[in-house]
């Protein structure tokens, strides 16, 4: 297990390489204009000579390459640099938001494997019946509504209509400490959201892969034993149920990032999401290749995890062998 | 490492989340009515929150920052008055110097005195090359600034610049803190120290800015004690959240704005801008270039029906750069939409009509593209409802949507719908958009208007003191434009804000084209009082 962890590691620093690579290539080719991001709408206003300077002291001229190699080494050395669009260092910028993004993954993503999981089991144990139906078309309706979409209904529903929850921020918009219980009550609708905005992929297949097991041999052997329905169900069905859905984590990553960056929008989630839009349209090469490396980091730290898993849960599975 | 005991921790950590994502719920306070209902703190939502609140980089360079002072503030008429100085400046040689003293006892929020060296700072450092500031061109004419003693600054001029001294309403900020930092990406950027009403209590990036009063504020402490800008992008998420009572008050597109008009806590302000929608039309093109070709579509626009219909009656009329309710706007050249005289003109200058209803002059069809930055309904609507009127003037306008970076290349061919305006002197938004010295200099004079009549009105205008001459040279900037438009002028936008209704002294300045975080209803907040 340590070797496959440590293999992966070895294997994502090429990966890094290439990914923030291609970024700063993607990027200097974009037909964005840094400088006029830079300075915003007063850049509508400005003189040549005015751009020309600012282009100057931005150094935004030098060629991609150099100055990816100019980012990576100081960032080796532990110095992220300055992030053009938001005027202060990169590092700052991360510690700032990176925090409230992961709270709010999280949460949301153990909530939707939690619930998905459960509604799951539920659908496969009677297929067809009732519930099947209820849970299968709902997660079909929710697998094709726009996050943007929910969220909005979510807002509309429990901040307007029953006032039961925060429309949005982090805290209470008049409070100047960050407290906990704040953070909390203001933190359900937009986790709740991202939450049920993954919440089809993981129940639809572990609905599928519990029926599929139920109709196995061992299943059956054991129901002729005489063992308990929940035995036969969690014990048995569930186990081998959830080996498609081990991947599934590791592929929903990318999926759960690219949704918390509406969620937190629309939530005014003090998040990296508006910072990763922002750099990307500014394109602000620190901040970006910054955020860029950290989703690569996710991403394969997600397939990372869900491989470990499978060697965890099913005993066919050697990790040596991996 | 077992197998066993990993999987165990793993059941473990998967409990624990389960339990914390339990959790969360239950400890929701519930209630969505976060917005204070005492009347001694705000919470307002706007639309876009500030890159840096640095002066150096520009933040509340036109006065109104709640953080920091300048030598002088405007009132609610935009007349200037004294701030950090102790009155108005005085002018010698003909323009060229101006010497401002300095308020006695004001002092930084951290207690540090502020001295003439701290103005000097300010405006070397804005004018510093390497100081990544994008309006440091308003500051052109300085030639030196220089203290004199600890309460007197005195300003060297390049050029006699009239309107001077509505540049200095600049914020001033402490050298002893932000003179040891890169005024680029130093900490002064988020951590701000000023001589304003108000301090920075905290910044949450993407979320809100909290301030406090100033209990030693030079002016008298506030009333309103707090006050809490909260960053809502979406028009839609604003107006919700103000309707559910987590806002005091928000800027809002009219059509929103107007689902407030019957609410009895809450009022609607209608701020008259300079904000002016534009048609650019480029002398280079054939086309737009053609005066005849400008007065026709001058003439066929139906200027009050764009304002009523696009922005909802929150709006007026522009025949001109100037809003028609400014001192400085001529009266007597308002003109309604006249479409029988848009084609005298044309008829008049050989252009005529084709088979397919569009003119046309020696092989040359009248039509033109316009472009408008995608995504900007506003300016969508204006462009649309200009082509329709060019349309039966027999002028074909192809309306085309893009992002500014394929506008900026094109903009000396193709006419643009731009917007613009500056508050506090004619100066300021005329001469960037009309000087011919300044033609597709980056945005400046984007239609690459020509005119030595303007061009002479504009210098004019600049330079001289006198009050009658200046006046009389603005009033001949805006004749000019009406016999040979180089822009078509469409409308001026209202701001429109819904605010709770729970204090006095409340008024809306003229504002710019930039609103929303410092103009707006609370420009003057320390002077509201709370109804009792």
């Amino acid at each position: 297990m340590a070797r496959l962890a440590g293999r992966r590691t070895l294997f994502a620093a090429p990966v890094l390489l290439v990914v923030t690579f291609g970024m700063f290539a993607i990027a200097a080719a974009s037909p964005f204009d840094p400088v006029r991001a830079y300075a915003g709408t007063a850049a509508l206003g400005a003189d040549r000579a005015t751009l020309d300077r600012l282009r100057a002291n931005l150094g935004v001229d030098q060629p991609f390459a150099e100055r990816w190699w100019h980012w990576l080494t100081s960032a080796l050395t532990g110095d992220l640099g300055q992030s053009s669009v938001m005027r202060q260092p990169v590092a700052e910028v991360l510690g700032e938001r990176l925090v409230w993004s992961t709270l709010l993954c999280a949460v949301a993503f153990v909530a939707a494997v939690l619930t998905g999981t459960a509604l799951g089991v539920l659908a496969a144990r009677r297929q067809g019946g009732w519930l099947d139906r209820t849970v299968t078309s709902l997660a079909y309706t929710l697998s094709a509504a726009p996050v943007f979409w929910t969220a909005l209904l979510a807002i509309w529903l429990f901040a307007l209509r029953l006032d039961l929850l925060p429309a949005g921020g982090l805290t209470d918009t008049a409070s100047e400490q960050v407290t906990a219980g704040q953070v909390a009550s203001h933190l359900v609708l937009p986790a709740g959201v991202l939450a049920v905005s993954q919440l089809p992929w993981f129940t639809l297949y572990v609905r599928q892969g519990v029926a599929d097991a139920l109709a196995e041999d061992p299943v059956r052997g054991a129901r002729a034993r005489g063992l308990s329905e929940s035995t036969v169900l969690l014990g048995h069905a569930l186990r081998s149920g959830l080996l498609p859905v081990l991947t599934l984590i590791g592929s929903r990553v990318p999926e759960l990032i690219t949704g918390a960056l509406l969620v937190e929008s629309v939530f005014s989630w003090p998040g990296i999401a508006a910072a990763t839009v922002e750099a990307a349209t500014a394109v602000d090469f620190p901040l970006l290749a910054a955020l860029t490396a950290l989703a690569t980091v996710a991403v394969l730290a997600g397939n990372l995890l869900a491989d470990l898993l499978y060697g965890l849960f099913d005993p066919r599975v050697k990790l040596s062998d991996m | 490492m077992t197998t066993r005991w990993i999987r165990g921790a793993a059941v473990a950590a998967a409990m624990a989340g389960g339990v914390a994502a339990c959790s969360a719920p239950g400890g929701g306070t519930g209630g969505g009515s976060g917005g204070g209902t005492s009347a001694d703190s705000v919470v307002i939502g706007v639309a876009s929150e500030p890159d840096t609140l640095s002066p150096l980089l520009g933040y509340g360079k036109d006065g109104n920052s709640k953080l920091f002072d300048g030598l002088l503030a405007r009132d609610a008429d935009l007349k200037l008055t004294p701030a950090l100085a102790k009155a108005l400046p005085e002018v010698a040689d003909d323009g060229l110097t101006y010497t401002y003293t300095l308020r006695d006892g004001v002092e930084f929020s951290d207690g540090e005195p502020l001295t003439a060296a701290d103005v000097v700072f300010t405006y070397e450092t804005v004018l510093d090359e390497k100081t990544n500031n994008t309006s440091r061109t308003e500051l052109d004419a300085i030639k030196e600034v220089k203290a004199d003693g600890d309460d007197k600054v005195t300003f060297t001029l390049k050029y006699p610049y009239a309107p001077f001294a509505g540049r200095t309403v600049l914020p001033i900020v402490p050298e002893h803190i932000a003179g040891k930092q890169d005024p680029n990406t130093g900490s002064f950027n988020t951590e701000p120290i000023g001589t304003g009403p108000y301090v920075l209590s905290a910044w949450s990036k993407g979320e809100k800015l909290t301030f406090k009063a100033n209990p030693h504020y030079w002016g008298g402490a506030p009333k309103v004690k707090t006050l809490t800008m909260a960053i809502i992008e979406d028009d839609d998420v604003r107006a919700t959240r103000l309707r559910s009572g987590d806002l005091d008050g928000a800027i809002l597109p009219p059509n929103l704005a107007a689902a407030f008009k019957n609410d009895s806590d809450r009022k609607t302000y209608d701020a008259k801008s300079y904000d002016f929608r534009t048609v650019t039309l480029p002398t280079t093109n054939k086309v737009t270039g053609d005066r005849a070709i400008r007065q026709a579509l001058d003439a066929a626009v139906d200027r009050e029906a764009m304002a009523d219909k696009i922005l909802d009656g929150a709006g007026r009329p522009a025949y001109g750069p100037l809003p028609v309710d400014d001192p400085w706007f001529t009266k007597g050249i308002e003109r309604p939409q006249d479409l029988d005289k848009a084609k005298q003109i044309l008829d008049r200058a050989g252009w005529k009509a084709g088979a397919d209803g569009v003119r046309a002059k020696s092989g040359q069809r009248a039509a033109f593209t316009l472009l408008y930055p995608s995504g900007d309904k506003v300016r969508q609507d204006h462009a649309l409802a200009y082509a329709s009127d060019a349309k039966k003037a027999g002028i074909d306008v192809k309306v085309e949507s893009a992002t500014w970076e394929v506008i900026e290349p094109r903009m000396k061919d193709d006419a643009v719908l731009a917007g613009g305006g500056s508050t506090g002197d004619p100066d300021f938004a005329l001469y960037t958009l009309l000087h011919s010295s300044l033609a597709g200099d980056g945005f400046n004079n984007m239609g690459r208007y020509d005119n030595p009549a303007v061009d002479k009105a504009l210098d004019t205008g600049r330079r001289s003191q006198d009050e009658a001459t200046r006046r009389a040279a603005y009033d001949t900037i805006q004749r000019e434009l009406v016999k040979d438009p180089g822009y078509t002028f469409l409308t001026h936008i209202d701001h429109v804000y819904v605010l709770a209704d729970r204090w006095t002294g409340l008024t809306t300045q003229l504002e710019p084209h930039e609103h929303g975080f410092a103009s707006g209803p609370w420009w003057n907040l320390e002077d509201w009082q709370p109804k009792q």
